[in-house]
């Protein structure tokens, strides 16, 4: 029996290829769910459906119990306390809290926020918002390689600085910024540190007392869990408050009212627990075939440079900007692997990325990058495919193009005067 | 409990790849197949009879899993990956 709900028909001018789907190199947007996960979601979905938060019969026991076991999963897989975990619907939601909440609690005080030019879209516009209710927020740039200055972080405390949000690995170009520094600046200047671990937790070892670390936002779907659930990392000791963003039954420490969705949870602690198991095979696996991936590519063709730093990166994220090759022409032509070219968010948007932006990235450089996601599920023989179909693509898009032609005669496209018809 | 011996861990390791070539999706297909080579590779030196009963049924609790999701899968199945195309490899 196959499934035909819900599938896409191809067009009029469908060939043999068609009929066979694209292969995934984009994990980095959302990951599929691991077998073992959607195992132990599924009699949550269809017999134990009781409300976590009824306390009066088996139906909301059964739930309840499940829903602590998920937090403690979540817990182990960062070092925290069970308690200091609260489950929310993604890692937006988790990062509107932290910044959002953290300020305005403190806000009689303390005003001023740091973060960085190259976080996810829901911190900086966090922020933003908070700007509008009279905070300062100071937006750190970056260095070219994608990491921040620690004397740039250190010189921009104030006196009433309440929080410092610096993401551990980015989505988009993978770089892992030095958080055990970080938490140990801020544990200096007594403020707290938020980090959004989203792209981080489960791919490389985090724990939130090594690493100074007060609030972290974790989602499901980038771990192999579910979409629809994520979790924020609240500290004890020290205690940090926060003000909630919705109002209710008071469920979740009072932090996040509304019914903890069981199956989701249950969904999460098991990707939580998977992850921790295979964390070493698959980083290993993971570092292999993106070393393979970058390797053949750069041999194979001139002019490619790979955006941010090449130690401090997380290997299966690999953002590869081809010089003369219009980005966009060049996902469309590999339409048999689904790529990006920049963080899902943003992809709506004709703007190069922002964060290549921060980095000092050129805007035509900017224009030809393609972001390569290697998972827990990627094969060599993906990868291959990947590696084959991008030099041939890149190599015929080159033979098209005017500016390549002048590079190859020896102009500098630099020195070019444009003009005007 | 007799201790498992190696005709019963040859079993299971054959039993877990045979289920596993049976999921429909190429992603779960190759790294079920792949996963338990390998982790029967790595721990393939273990002397210890408990440690190794253990093993056996944590092996076995992943059979259940696979056969449940491979079952799963093959009602909701969709089209084969372009690297499945024979015309591909």
């Amino acid at each position: 029996m196959v499934c035909t709900r819900g599938r896409i028909s191809p067009g009029k001018n469908s060939d043999e290829q068609s009929k066979f789907r694209p292969l995934y190199m984009d994990v980095q947007a959302t990951t599929p769910l691991d077998p073992r996960v959607l195992d132990s979601m599924l009699p949550y979905l269809i017999c134990y459906y009781g409300n976590p938060h009824s306390r009066t019969h088996a139906y909301g026991w059964e739930s309840e119990t499940a829903m602590e076991q998920a937090r403690r999963q979540v817990a182990s897989l960062i070092g925290a306390d069970p308690r200091e975990i609260i489950f929310t619907s993604g890692a937006t939601e988790s990062n509107n809290l932290a910044i959002k909440g953290v300020a305005r609690f403190y806000k009689s005080r303390k005003k001023h926020i740091i973060t960085t030019q190259t976080e996810h879209k829901c911190v900086l516009d966090s922020c933003r918002s908070l700007e509008a209710e009279g905070f300062r927020v100071t937006y750190l740039p970056v260095k070219r390689n994608g990491l921040i200055d620690l004397k740039e972080l250190e010189n921009a405390f104030q006196p009433d600085t309440s929080l410092v949000s610096i993401m551990t690995v980015n989505n988009e170009i993978g770089v892992k910024q030095p958080v055990c520094d970080i938490g140990q600046i801020c544990r200096s200047h007594k403020v707290f540190f938020h980090t959004d671990a989203a792209q981080a937790i489960g791919k490389v070892p985090v724990d939130v007392n090594d690493m100074k670390i007060d609030l972290m936002s974790i989602s499901g779907h980038k771990i192999y869990g579910p979409k629809g659930v994520g979790a924020i990392y609240v500290r004890r000791r020290p205690r940090v408050r926060l003000e909630p963003l919705q109002s209710g039954g008071g469920q979740e420490r009072g932090m996040r009212s509304g019914t903890v969705p069981t199956p989701l949870a249950v969904g999460l602690g098991a990707a939580c627990e998977v992850a921790q198991q295979e964390m070493e095979y698959d980083h290993k696996r993971i570092s292999l075939l993106a070393n393979q991936l970058v390797t053949k590519i750069m041999k194979e063709i001139p002019d490619v440079v790979m955006n941010g730093d090449p130690e401090h990166r997380y290997p299966g994220c690999i953002n590869l900007s081809f010089a003369y090759v219009e980005g966009e022409s060049l996902l469309m032509a590999l339409k048999d692997v689904a790529l990006s070219s920049g963080s899902a968010c943003t992809s709506a948007s004709l703007e190069p990325s922002y964060v290549l932006r921060a980095i000092g990235t050129d805007e035509d450089l900017a224009h030809s990058s393609i972001r390569f996601g290697i998972g827990r599920f990627t094969t060599e023989e993906e990868v291959d495919y990947t590696v084959q179909k991008c030099i041939q693509h890149v190599k015929r898009l080159r033979e098209m193009s005017p500016l390549w032609e002048m590079v190859q005669d020896g102009i500098d496209l630099k020195s070019i005067k444009w003009t005007q018809h | 409990m007799a201790a498992s011996s190696r005709a019963e861990v040859l079993q299971i390791y054959r039993v877990l790849l045979r289920e596993s070539q049976r999921f429909a999706a190429y992603g779960y297909r190759t790294y079920a197949i792949r996963r338990i080579r390998d982790a029967f590779r790595e721990n393939k030196h273990i002397q210890d009879s408990v440690e190794i009963q253990k093993l056996v049924n944590k092996a076995k609790e992943n059979l259940d899993i696979i056969h449940r999701q491979v079952t799963i899968g093959q009602m909701y199945s969709t089209q084969k990956l372009v690297i499945e195309n024979p015309e591909n490899t």
